[in-house]
């Protein structure tokens, strides 16, 4: 199994590539609008269109393998599933989901009778069609990969220039309003967008697994960054790159599907992501969570000691002990014998300020575990000490 | 159409179609009220790779082994969906998207890699299922239904489905209470002391369970469209939850048996000879009854007063 990048692999990456890049970009604003879903039901949608493109165009007289009559139809029925899924959604008491739900499979079952009806039509016509439900690459020709390079510039060019609008409205759609933007029209150009992705993904990706590149690489972004700004730029890297290097590892093999494969590499890139990203991992996670159990355990241990007990939970005892506050045999060292008064102190600072409500707010800055003095001012630490000793 | 015809060619796919259905609408009532619809969705996907991974373990045609692996897949996929939920804070429709897609794709890269696809196994049955050739070779005729000789050799997708249906109805007797508490008011159930976390992931087992067994026969286009449509349509046509539920099954009955006929026998009425996807017309069929609901349907709009 060598890798040689013959004319056609390059081109397929190539392909592979810009598609991964423009379904990332607009997968982002459907992710942000939280409608990810929804292009799943727009892309089940396309089949019946698909079908009866090619059902049309056979009866005209055509191969009906045209590519735009192919387009025009998926495009009508994605627009017929849409209005479903809206007037489901609006005119009736069903929520989002159970609208997409329904759009999606009744559509998808639609096509299917199609397609079995196309099979019947006559054989080696269709071979196209039901390819387009996985991809497949491998008779992909160099008019397929220029017109998906076209179509995925496009995308990224229409994408580039609505982001800010498409990301003002995701954020706050009144906020979008009151600037003047064209709320509707931008949500419709959104949906033609994953629509082209759709299309241009068909011979490549597959309909089934094209909403896999419209949503992994957003939710990846997503682990990564809280700014919109950065989230479709890395959205669209990681699409691309999933495309390229999918593509390319396809090709080292005969059977290897090559939109599973893609989609597998998007979905590595999200599993990397997920245990590493810095504030959204599962690793920054867990860190964070021992961090703050080391806190309770710490304060609760001092206040333990201070009050004279014996600390005999295990964690606890072997924290307090590598920190230096206890020797091996339990007993308090100098370091931990102030820090235990000190915790007792604020314990007993923190009861009295409870007792008068009159500093509920001035309380409300200590988090109940760190030492005081890191919420209030050495002045305040004192104000509060003389209030203690002439109330007691 | 006489009954040495239909029995055993109509009769099995078609009981077994409404049986799958019906297992599918049960559970999927509580999901669309829950907002839940697209668990259903993901479920039906992950379902592929489980399958795929038993035959590879046991390098048979298992049912049991099958059933088991889809199961076991099924909640793999529901555990892994809450857990990035819970730790990356993202909105739980796109995790599930993330999930289901990639499981999907590891499904069909095994299904491709694997000798699977030399047997009878390939994605295009997964999605469709094989309803068609669910035949009963020893029927005679309608007498045949009272000879036990003869009954002993229907299809065993039959038995299972009746089973499965069984054992979900129980279920929803016996859980009616909680299940309907906690969907209708999670936070009041939960202050009764129930157990919301763990009904929630039961119900989600069920739905599994019925997506399993009735994926094998039918595919998974129908088991998706079963879990949604009826319910949906169910619910534009009242507001108590027990007429819903007799509603569902009497949309998914209809669904399942209009659609196979119109698969089966609509094409010859319009002068064609091959039939077409019986799975995809009774998916077909679901989502048309949803539509009439949703323009005729008296609860259609949500209660205002």
């Amino acid at each position: 199994m060598a890798f040689t990048l013959t004319y056609n692999v390059a081109l397929v990456m190539f392909g592979a590539g810009l598609l991964g890049v423009a379904a990332g970009v607009t997968g982002t604003f459907m992710f942000l609008r939280k409608r990810a879903l929804l292009s799943d039901a727009i892309s089940h949608a396309t089949l019946p269109g698909l079908c009866g493109g090619f059902m049309v165009m056979v009866a005209l007289g055509g191969s009906g393998r045209a590519l735009e009559g192919l387009l025009l139809g998926s495009a009508v029925s994605a627009a017929l599933g849409l209005l479903a899924v809206n007037f489901l959604k609006s005119q009736t008491r069903l929520s989002e989901d159970a609208a997409i739900g329904a759009v999606l499979s009744s559509f998808f079952g639609l096509g299917v009778v199609m397609l079995t009806v196309i099979q019947n039509m006559s054989a080696g016509r269709q071979a196209g069609l039901d390819q387009l439900l996985l991809g497949s690459t491998a008779a992909m020709l160099r008019e397929d990969a220029e017109m998906i390079a076209i179509g995925a510039a496009l995308v990224f060019l229409v994408g580039f220039v609505l982001h800010r609008a498409m990301t003002l409205t995701a954020f706050d759609e009144n906020f979008a309003r009151a600037l003047g933007l064209n709320v509707p029209l931008i949500d419709a150009a959104a949906m033609a967008l994953v629509l082209a992705v759709t299309v241009a993904g068909l011979k490549i990706v597959g309909l089934i697994l094209i909403v896999a590149l419209l949503i992994i690489p957003p939710v990846t972004a997503r682990l990564w960054s809280n700014r919109a700004a950065y989230i479709w730029p890395i959205a669209g890297a990681i699409g691309g790159a999933s495309g390229l290097i999918g593509a390319g590892l396809s090709s080292l093999a005969p059977d290897l599907p090559t939109g599973a494969i893609i989609v597998l590499v998007a979905a590595g890139f999200f599993l990397v992501s997920f245990l590493v990203a810095p504030a959204r991992g599962a690793l920054a996670s867990a860190m964070r969570h021992r961090k703050f159990q080391r806190r309770v355990h710490r304060r609760q241990g001092l206040l333990a000691l201070a009050q004279g007990y014996r600390i005999l939970e295990p964690y606890t005892r072997k924290l307090l002990q590598r920190e230096g506050y206890v020797r091996a045999d339990g007993v308090m060292t100098e370091r931990g014998q102030s820090a235990a008064t000190a915790a007792q102190r604020d314990e007993a600072r923190v009861a009295y300020l409870r007792s008068k409500p009159d500093y509920a707010e001035f309380l409300s800055r200590h988090d109940g575990l760190s030492d005081l003095s890191r919420a209030f001012t050495r002045d305040e630490l004192a104000h509060i000490d003389t209030r203690m000793e002439a109330a007691s | 159409m006489n009954g040495a015809e239909f029995v055993p060619l109509s009769l099995p796919p078609i009981l077994i179609g409404i049986l799958a259905a019906i297992a599918c609408a049960l559970p999927g009532n509580f999901l669309v009220l829950r907002k839940q619809a697209l668990i259903g969705d993901a479920i039906s996907h992950v379902v592929l790779p489980g399958i795929v991974l038993a035959f590879l373990v046991t390098q048979a045609l298992d049912a049991w082994a099958m059933l088991l692996g889809a199961g076991a897949a099924a909640l793999f996929a529901v555990v892994m969906i809450d857990v990035i939920k819970r730790v990356s804070r993202i909105e739980v429709g796109a995790i599930m998207g993330v999930v289901f897609t990639t499981l999907f794709a590891l499904g069909v890269l095994l299904l491709e890699q694997s000798s699977a696809s030399s047997v009878h196994l390939d994605v295009e049955h997964a999605l469709m299922g094989n309803l068609e050739s669910l035949i009963w070779l020893e029927a005679r005729g309608w007498a045949s239904l009272l000879d036990p000789v003869a009954l002993a050799s229907l299809p065993t997708e039959l038995s299972r489905l009746a089973l499965t249906l069984v054992l979900i109805v129980v279920l929803l007797i016996i859980f009616w209470r909680p299940l309907t508490l906690s969907t209708f008011d999670e936070g009041y159930a939960e202050s009764l002391g129930l157990p919301v976390r763990a009904i929630s992931l039961g119900l989600v087992m069920v739905a599994a369970l019925a997506a399993v067994t009735a994926f094998d026969a039918v595919g998974s286009i129908i088991v998706i469209a079963m879990f949604i449509c009826p319910a949906a349509a169910a619910r534009l046509m009242t507001d108590r939850l027990r007429s819903q539920i007799w509603w569902s099954v009497g949309f998914a009955t209809l669904s399942a048996s209009l659609g196979y006929v119109l698969a089966g026998y609509g094409p010859l009425w319009i002068g064609l000879d091959n039939s077409v996807s019986a799975a995809g017309m009774i998916a077909t069929v679901s989502g048309l009854i949803l539509a009439l609901t949703a323009v005729l349907g008296p609860k259609r709009c949500a209660t205002t007063t």
